[in-house]
């Protein structure tokens, strides 16, 4: 099975190669004498994915049969280990998770040659020949460097298991969304150089970019949400983002590719702010690639970097550099040609999304610096420097504000030319209730100003979402469920943004208590009576577990329920992790954590954290998500684009 | 060239930069983690600092006492690796390794809960709030991990959290090696 995987590898790398030259050359013969050679992309397309397929289902295969001849099975891999981790096991690690990566990359061409029948031929041979690349380059360093297939002899009689902290749910499924969203800003990568390749961007081709950065964005909204639910309760110290490098590499092509999608509809609209747009899809992807070099590379030190291996770094910085480099550089080359249209007026939709789009990157930048700071002043200055919370805290903090200020004000306006006294003047409600919030709140809270003025920015981005998806209704149901998808999918994606801020601010005022126990004692935590009954031994499948009896009391000493939070010991890693107990009522989430148990006093520490709104941040990523599903929806994505304006011989579109 | 064409060129000459100094990181060879210190090999920097725990001696380099190793540990309740490896700083602990802890920007209060929480190994522990004593050491970030001889010279430095690997390969060696 092993070698089948390794012969269908090394064949989609022979026909990624194909895919990045023959259609290239196709495209440049014109669209009559290139036909056949264009025709070739979407084939190659589609059976490298199917080879990249087999090879994953391999390796797999082989992490399902515990085949341990398999070194990579052997290295991270154990037959006790539950079924699902065991699947889940197959991108646990460098190798897998590199041949995840291409897989996704894989199944990205494969959509644009399925999906692609109404793109201009010419276009579409462009997009292919560039995902062919970049597939090329990933496939090369995963067959040179990080072959998943490499056999160990003699073969090893039990697996050297998993890093336990994986071993979960929310981690399991954490890399195929997060890979899934890098992967597709790469679609978008090879429409901006295949415009520029043609010289031609307008509204056309900033509608069939479009539902790639939304599918791209809503997938890796989802990928970091997972992440840092599962940083939530599984690390169980209660916070949920540290700014951790690696946690910060997946935010900026966020970030990025947040600003894409908004700068996109300008393009798509307004046939304004192209050259930007382009350098802004161009630099997504490349965020991703950054991303992915500085987990891979070891350049960073960190819990995540579970595979570390420097010399893997100088090939992964070859890919970036060839690949972003050669963005770039036919962006220095072929942009400038590229021709504003169309007057701008600062008051406008477009105005609006320009400054949506110069906080996102200047946030974006600001992150860069605080994650990549440290190894520069390494190098340069000799000095060895920790970025911590503060920076983040301190320099992003003051770009969401204007963000979050002007969203619902900005969602207000109208294209062209807005009239801004008009729209302030329809959000007064929204006003009025967030200045509400922010007064109750304040004194409620006495004066805990950070995470109210959060949640009065909260209010007044969900009224604003409100109140303009109403005034676009006239309130009326029925004209609601007919408006563009994508007007609700933006009101939607707002309201989630507003829900998240909600629950970050919530956290804002979260408790917490840690006490020593013995049975029968009790704590309380804001209000919480939790009384200690003990701790038990459990036995899991591939670990051992101290678990404590916690019983959270009504007022007249009465059982409400129980939580039983874990300290697991792996000895096949010899590794311990916690299990927090969470308890949730949607608005707030009571989180204890079994600490030290002192068994000579039958005792052990107990903290219980209370987190007022905590869930309301993950649910928030989700409705993001879901208004992104919405946009996706839209009838305009699905029905054939019209053909370009000066379309010449181009065939209308079959549909 | 003109203006408009250099600006465009502009991502292209940073992204030139970037991967330059990317690459001269990696063939300094340095891996963040294996940095070997400029102390090795040295005695450490002079410090003194208030200790963590009211009643406690403050923690100078008189805690290095002749004759029995110790191992410094700079850690932070705010530092999700510093948990990671907690549970091995316990075992040395218990198996009567001289442990000395440096709570690193971190308010006291946070600190003392951090350790209560998962127990505390460090025999004395000095609280470094303005990371001055960090400096001094060249400390990459937290945790970080110094192995002290008993003639109180540096052997070993190791930045990132201590995972059993790390301790069985690379410090218990070192223990058993300058045990007096």
């Amino acid at each position: 099975m092993a070698e089948l995987g390794h012969f269908a590898l090394a064949l989609a790398g022979a026909l990624a190669i194909a895919q990045s030259i023959l259609p290239l050359i196709g495209a440049r013969l014109g669209e009559v004498r290139g036909a056949a050679l264009m025709q070739t992309g979407p084939a190659c397309a589609g059976v490298t994915f199917l080879c990249v397929g087999i090879a994953f289902g391999a390796l797999m295969h082989a992490y399902a049969t515990s085949d341990f001849s398999v070194a990579n099975v052997a290295q991270n891999s154990h037959s006790l280990k539950p079924f699902l981790y065991k699947l889940t096991g197959t991108w646990g690690n460098h190798e897998g998770s590199l041949l995840l990566w291409v897989l996704m990359l894989a199944g990205c061409s494969a959509a644009v040659a399925a999906f692609g029948n109404n793109l201009p031929a010419v276009l579409r041979a462009d997009v292919l020949a560039v995902l062919g690349m970049i597939a090329t380059g990933f496939l090369l360093f995963t067959l040179l460097t990080s072959n998943p297939f490499e056999r160990v002899f003699p073969v090893p009689e039990e697996g050297r298991d998993l890093n336990p902290l994986l071993q979960d749910p929310g981690l399991a499924f954490h890399p195929p969304f997060l890979y899934a969203g890098y992967v597709g800003f790469s679609v978008a990568f090879a429409f901006a150089c295949a415009a520029l390749i043609e010289g031609r961007v307008d509204a056309t081709w900033g509608r069939w970019v479009r539902p790639w950065v939304l599918a791209a964005w809503l997938l890796l909204t989802l990928g970091i949400a997972l992440g840092s639910w599962w940083a939530y309760y599984e690390l169980g110290w209660g916070g949920y983002w540290f700014w951790d490098p690696v946690e910060n590499s997946s935010f900026m092509p966020w970030l990025l590719g947040t600003a894409l999608l908004h700068s996109a509809i300008v393009v798509e609209k307004r046939e304004a702010l192209k050259v930007w747009t382009i350098l802004l899809a161009i630099l997504s992807f490349s965020m991703s690639l950054l991303g992915t070099f500085l987990v891979r590379s070891g350049v960073l030190n960190s819990v995540h970097a579970f595979a570390a291996d420097p010399r893997r770094g100088v090939f992964i910085l070859g890919l970036l550099v060839v690949a972003i480099g050669g963005g770039l550089a036919l962006f220095a080359w072929r942009a400038p040609a590229l021709q504003p249209k169309g007057f701008f007026a600062p008051i406008s939709r477009e105005g609006a999304l320009v400054l949506n789009n110069v906080l996102l990157a200047s946030a974006c930048a600001a992150v860069a610096i605080g994650t990549l700071y440290p190894i520069f002043a390494d190098l340069l200055l000799g000095a060895r420097i920790t970025v911590g919370p503060t920076f983040f805290n301190a320099t992003f903090l003051p770009m969401m504000a204007p963000l979050v200020l002007a969203l619902p004000v900005g969602a207000m306006l109208s294209w062209k030319r807005a009239d801004l006294a008009g729209a302030l003047q329809r959000l007064w409600l929204a006003a009025a209730i967030a200045a509400a919030v922010l007064v109750v709140g304040l004194f409620v809270s006495g004066l805990n100003v950070l995470p109210v003025l959060g949640l009065a920015a909260a209010a007044w981005i969900f009224c604003g979402a409100v109140i303009e998806i109403g005034g676009r209704s006239r309130w009326s149901l029925s004209r609601l469920v007919r408006l563009p998808r994508a007007a609700i999918g933006m009101t939607v994606a707002h309201i989630g943004l507003a829900v998240s801020t909600a629950g970050i601010s919530g956290m804002g005022f979260a408790a917490e208590q840690i006490a020593l126990l013995r049975p029968g004692e009790t704590m309380e935590v804001s209000g919480t009576i939790i009384r200690f009954e003990g701790v038990t031994r459990a036995q899991g499948p591939n670990y051992t577990a101290e678990r404590a009896q916690l019983e959270v009391l009504n007022p007249d000493r009465t059982v409400r329920f129980a939580m039983q939070p874990e300290k697991r010991f792996f000895p096949s890693q010899r590794m311990t992790t916690t299990e927090a107990a969470i308890h949730t009522n949607i608005m707030r989430d009571l989180y204890a954590v079994l600490g030290d148990v002192v068994p000579e006093q039958n005792a052990a520490v107990i903290r219980v954290h209370v987190n007022p709104m905590a869930p309301w941040i993950w649910i928030g990523a989700v409705v993001m998500a879901l208004g992104g599903v919405a946009s996706l929806s839209d009838r305009r994505h699905r029905v054939g684009a019209p053909a370009r304006r000066r379309a010449g011989p181009v065939p209308a579109p079959a549909e | 060239m003109t203006a408009r064409r250099l600006l465009f060129a502009a991502p292209l000459i940073g992204l030139a930069g970037g991967a330059a100094a990317f690459y001269a990181y990696m063939a300094s060879g340095r891996d963040p983690r294996g940095v070997p210190s400029v102390l090795v090999g040295r005695p450490p920097p002079p410090f003194d600092l208030d200790p963590l725990f009211d009643g406690q001696p403050r923690l100078t380099k008189a805690a290095f006492t002749p004759g029995r190793p110790a191992v410094l540990n700079f850690f932070a309740s705010w530092c999700a690796p510093c948990r990671i490896e907690h549970p091995q700083l316990l075992r040395l602990a218990r198996e009567g390794v001289n442990l000395l802890g440096i709570a690193y920007k971190d308010r006291p209060a946070d600190a003392r809960r951090f350790l209560a929480e998962l127990g505390d190994p460090f025999r004395l522990i000095g609280q470094d709030s303005t990371g001055r004593t960090a400096i001094e050491f060249g400390v990459y970030g937290v945790p970080e991990t110094y192995f002290i001889d008993g003639s109180g010279i540096v052997r070993w430095r190791f930045a990132g959290a201590v995972t059993p690997e790390i301790l069985d390969d690379q410090l218990r060696p070192l223990l058993r090696r300058y045990a007096s």
